[in-house]
């Protein structure tokens, strides 16, 4: 998704994750109808399904990096999740450094934790929101490939919010937005 | 489960990491002073009811017309309790040919359990306390006694069959009776000697005693075993059910000491709710992110209550340590302060109130708070401007409002005090937010004429609104409570010490016959004394009561019944003597001359079930005198005068058998006439209340003493409250600051703005706080304290200007670390 500031990207994006709803129409997440859900019951398909990567990271600050992975997995209800933790987070290069908290880690790294969270539960849907803004251009691409790469490993649907017009054709559609509405819907070939 | 686990993990972090430091520190305070307090006021209440029993000379007496049979005796043995035997009947004494009636008080080895008796080695020289009493073949005599039969220490007292050495002038005993039936000056005997003296035969009027001390429970438990068993001869005493000075000094004395722990518990209780609303905001961004990955409202709820409980434990624990060491630091000062050998030993007792308490006010105050964070919106790990619908003021009123009320009522143990101190501070703090909201509103119109600085603070409060009335009422309450104990309680103890002003009497004359008044006169202005006055009184018995014996008619309670039923000491008085209150009904005219009146006190009006127009009969000297009760009269009876439960209209009692009574000051310098005195009138008795009031006075100033001791406590948690409501605003003063250091302001400039702010904050905090201050310890004082109280300025001088300057202080310190941090680490954020 692109589109300037106060296009309404983020707001698309926490209407499509079930973090708010929308006042009128239907979001429908992997067949459930968002609109349907209580609040918890919201809460239990973002478990299930959605991941998440946010601009700041949203690490908890008081659990170190692999209790931060752990954490979606065993909200979740999946036994051993330190094990699967342990596995993604040597998958995103952190291997040596799972036991250091979000301060003592570099803001790369904080980004790595954190897509090792969003595909700890190997999600459906993962929402990203402009995962590489806080980020200098050069870490911000190593995290885009890694994304990417997860991405395609595990098959899930990727949506991503960026300014990055560069970024942004490495998806496979562009949908773009303006003052709240969608102005543009472009297929990339492949 | 999962929830417990998530909890424990993060808990030890964020520990480490600080966030949580200012509620640990709050609630360990809090445990801290509340143990503290609860520790001293309990082993110094404990002291001071100890040295009340003193006028028993035990902690519970039993006493009995007949030989107090051995069981009871071993039965308080079983207790663990100490016991001593106590005798005491009218007898005369001789030395030579002259003779004069003396209380003879016959005791034994043990005796007093509860404070000492006083000797001299000259007839009204320099006394001092002893351990022990007379040896046997010895007797220590009252003065007045051996001035009446011309004997001095050394001589040789005929009582009885009985030969004895006088081995000292007996000048006080805890038990000596102050009452004005205690005509006979006393002859203090060991029970070694009694079986030889022949005195106790057949008819004698002995009255025996058995006094019991030991353990508070110990001596409550035996109490209870024996109130059912015991045969109706023998009479129990307690300090409890005594109207004694003393006990009357020692209530006070728990009262203020109860005020200190009232005190502290508002001021923990605002620096817990302070830290504990800072907490809830503080998890806000986690439990939205918790929630965006999937965290349900149970699991956000439970991690939270989970860590606030573990909190909580935390605090308590710490507190307890912090509380004990305090206290047995505090205890050994007072120990050498109050010169007593030690402190009556307390249990565990207030270290388990105080978790109570602390437990019960951190549920209270973060309970609602806390809930409401299942409401998070996780839409605010996207808008950090989504928050949490607030909580309902009513459940977080209500609930604050009931842990502090069922905590007040435990201190204060009396609904009536405890809405007057509720009202109080809920209208303080109703007023203080309203007049914090209408300041904000003035200084939002004020802030144009003003320079950068103060236009910078000045918009900072009014753009806070309601935080800054909040603050506002946060550092008004504290300074309020600062207020209260500072000034207002030196107030209290001041007016406390003068109703024990430098004249009061120091000594009863009783039994001076009518004839003999004007020689007693002359022997004072002879010594160049101010002639005292005389108070007539005559011994009477009530008959009846509307014409209903008194033997026969039912009463409210014993006292009543005891009341109606002893010989009863009346007076007449034209005026109302200066230590009595009228409280209903009217005083008669001074020259009235028509039927009987009576004013009666009105305690024992109450006990007695006696009410205005009520008929009394009294039988005196063969004589019926009749007398309606015309008003009731409250009675200082710490004043030291002459007082009277009944007393009658000029013209009732004339022609009866009168003796007058007087009390009056005589300065130490003079006492030596008291031997003419005694020599010339040798019915006369001259009680000495010197010992007495010291006892009183020693008393009150161990209070004071203790009072200021705890108040060290109460004084740290109410700067913890200032520092608690700085720092709810420090994340957003540091990112303010940097903004405006970025924006090329001077750090002095951010600087002085800030201290602007404070300034206005803390003169609006002041203002407020000296006006509730004023009104609570006029409250305090009247209603509970029963004195008189005066508005002072000094109030409101230290009010305003303490207000500003320990808010400016606390802001300095607590803004000194946001002004100085570097621009450029804030606003890079804090993206975690």
């Amino acid at each position: 998704m692109v589109g300037p500031s106060g296009a309404g990207k983020s707001t698309l994006l926490a209407l499509l994750a079930g973090l708010d709803l929308p006042t009128g129409g239907n979001v429908v997440l992997n067949t459930a109808n968002l609109s349907e859900l209580d609040e918890d019951g919201r809460a239990q398909l973002r478990a299930e399904s959605v991941g998440f990567v946010f601009q700041s990271f949203h690490l908890v600050p008081s659990l170190n990096a692999l209790e931060n992975v752990m954490l979606p997995l065993e909200l979740a209800g999946q036994s051993n999740a330190r094990n699967a933790a342990l596995e993604i987070i040597r998958k995103v290069g952190l291997g040596e450094r799972w036991s250091h908290y979000p301060a003592q880690l570099s803001g790369g790294e904080k980004q790595r934790v954190a897509i090792a969270r969003a595909f700890a539960t190997e999600p459906a849907v993962l929402f990203a929101d402009e995962p590489t803004g806080n980020l200098d251009s050069r870490t911000g691409a190593n995290i885009m490939e890694l994304m990417f790469e997860l991405n395609r490993s595990s098959s899930t649907t990727l949506v991503l919010v960026t300014h990055d017009q560069a970024l942004a054709e490495r998806c496979d559609r562009i949908l773009s937005l303006d003052i709240g509405k969608l102005v543009g819907d472009e297929r990339v070939a492949r | 489960m999962k929830a417990i686990v998530f909890a424990l993990r993060s808990f030890r972090r964020e520990l480490r990491s600080g966030e949580v430091l200012v509620l640990l520190a709050a609630i360990a305070l809090a445990v801290g002073a509340l143990t503290a307090v609860g520790f001293l006021t309990d082993r110094i209440g404990k002291a001071v009811a100890r040295q009340a029993n003193e006028v028993l000379a035990a902690d519970l007496r039993l006493r009995s017309q007949e030989p107090i049979t051995e069981e009871w005796r071993d039965l308080a043995h079983d207790y663990d309790l100490q016991t001593a035997e106590t005798m005491s009947f009218p007898s005369v004494v001789f030395n030579g040919d002259e003779s004069a009636l003396a209380t003879i008080k016959v005791v034994s080895d043990q005796y007093p359990l509860r404070g000492s008796v006083r000797i001299s080695d000259t007839l009204f020289g320099e006394q001092r306390a002893v351990d022990g009493i007379p040896a046997p073949g010895e007797v220590w005599a009252d003065g007045a006694l051996l001035a009446r039969v011309g004997a001095d220490v050394g001589g040789t007292l005929a009582v009885g069959g009985l030969d004895l050495r006088v081995s000292a002038v007996l000048t006080y005993r805890p038990d000596q009776s102050i009452g004005f039936a205690s005509l006979a000056p006393s002859l203090l005997l060991n029970i070694a000697d009694i079986s030889e003296s022949g005195l106790i035969g057949e008819g004698s009027r002995v009255r025996y005693a058995l006094l019991v001390a030991g353990d508070e429970q110990a001596v409550s438990d035996f109490n209870e075993a024996i109130s059912d068993s015991l045969p109706e001869s023998i009479r129990v005493r307690s300090q409890e059910d005594s109207s004694e000075r003393a006990y009357n000094a020692a209530d006070r004395a728990q009262r203020f000491l109860s005020l200190t722990a009232v005190i502290s518990l508002l001021l923990s209780a605002v620096a817990v709710a302070m830290s504990a609303r800072r907490f809830a905001q503080k998890r806000m961004d986690t439990v939205a992110l918790m929630k965006s990955l999937g965290a349900t409202q149970g699991f956000v709820i439970s991690t939270s209550l989970v860590q606030l409980i573990l909190l909580g434990v935390l605090g308590i624990v710490a507190g307890s340590v912090i509380g004990f060491v305090a206290e047995e630091a505090l205890s050994r000062i007072l120990i050498d302060l109050m010169q007593q050998s030690y402190l009556p030993e307390t249990g565990l007792r207030p270290v388990v109130l105080a978790s109570t308490s602390a437990m019960l006010l951190l549920l209270g105050f973060a309970l609602p708070s806390i809930i409401q964070l299942r409401n998070t919106p996780p839409l605010r790990v996207l808008r950090h401007d989504a928050m949490p619908p607030a909580p309902s003021r009513i459940l977080v009123g209500g609930l604050a409002l009931a842990a502090v009320a069922a905590l007040l009522y435990r201190s204060v143990g009396d609904a009536r005090m405890l809405l007057i101190l509720i009202g109080g501070i809920v209208i303080i703090a109703a007023s203080l937010y309203l007049v914090g909201r209408g300041m904000v509103a003035l200084l939002g119109r004020a802030r144009s004429g003003v320079g950068v600085a103060w236009r910078y603070g000045l918009a900072n409060v009014a753009r806070r609104g309601r935080d800054s009335a909040v603050q506002v009422v946060a550092f008004g309450l504290g300074i309020t409570v600062l207020l209260l104990l500072t000034l207002v309680r030196t107030d209290l103890l001041e007016g406390w010490e003068q109703t024990l002003a430098d004249d009061t009497p120091n000594h009863f004359l009783i039994n001076i016959q009518p004839h003999e008044v004007e020689s007693v006169a002359a022997l004072f202005e002879a010594n160049n004394l101010d002639r005292p006055n005389f108070t007539p009184l005559v011994r009477a018995r009530m008959t009846t009561i509307n014409e209903e014996s008194v033997k026969e008619r039912e009463y409210p309670n014993e006292d009543g019944k005891w009341l109606a039923n002893r010989e009863a000491n009346l007076s007449w008085t034209a005026e109302l003597s200066a230590s009595n209150e009228l409280i209903e009904g009217e005083w008669w005219p001074a020259d009235y001359a028509g039927p009987a009146l009576a004013s009666i006190e009105e305690e024992s009006a109450t006990n007695a079930g006696l009410k205005i127009g009520d008929r009394m009969t009294f039988f005196v000297a063969g004589r019926e005198v009749e007398a309606e009760i015309a008003s009731t009269r409250k009675v200082n009876w710490d004043s030291f005068q002459p007082n009277f439960f009944i007393v009658l209209s000029p013209g009732a009692l004339d022609d009866m058998p009168t003796t007058y009574i007087s009390s009056l000051r005589i300065p130490d310098a003079s006492t030596p006439m008291l031997v003419d005195l005694v020599r010339a009138h040798p019915s006369i008795s001259v009680i000495d209340l010197g010992a007495i009031l010291e006892q009183v006075r020693g008393i009150i100033e161990k209070a004071s003493l203790a009072v200021q001791a705890v108040f060290l406590f109460t004084l740290a948690a109410g700067i913890a409250v200032l520092f608690a409501a700085v720092q709810s605003t420090i994340d957003e003063r540091r990112f303010e600051s940097a903004m405006l250091r970025a924006l090329g302001a001077k750090r002095r400039t951010v600087f002085a703005g800030v201290m602007a702010e404070f300034a206005a904050l803390g003169t609006a905090a002041g203002v407020l706080a000296s006006a509730g201050a004023s009104v609570l310890a006029y409250l305090v004082a009247t209603r509970l304290f029963e004195l008189p109280y005066e508005f002072s300025p000094a109030i409101w001088l230290a009010g305003v200007s303490g207000g500003v300057l320990i808010v400016c202080i606390s802001g300095y310190f607590a803004a000194r670390g946001a002004v100085n941090a570097r621009p450029a680490d804030v606003l890079r954020g804090v993206s975690t």
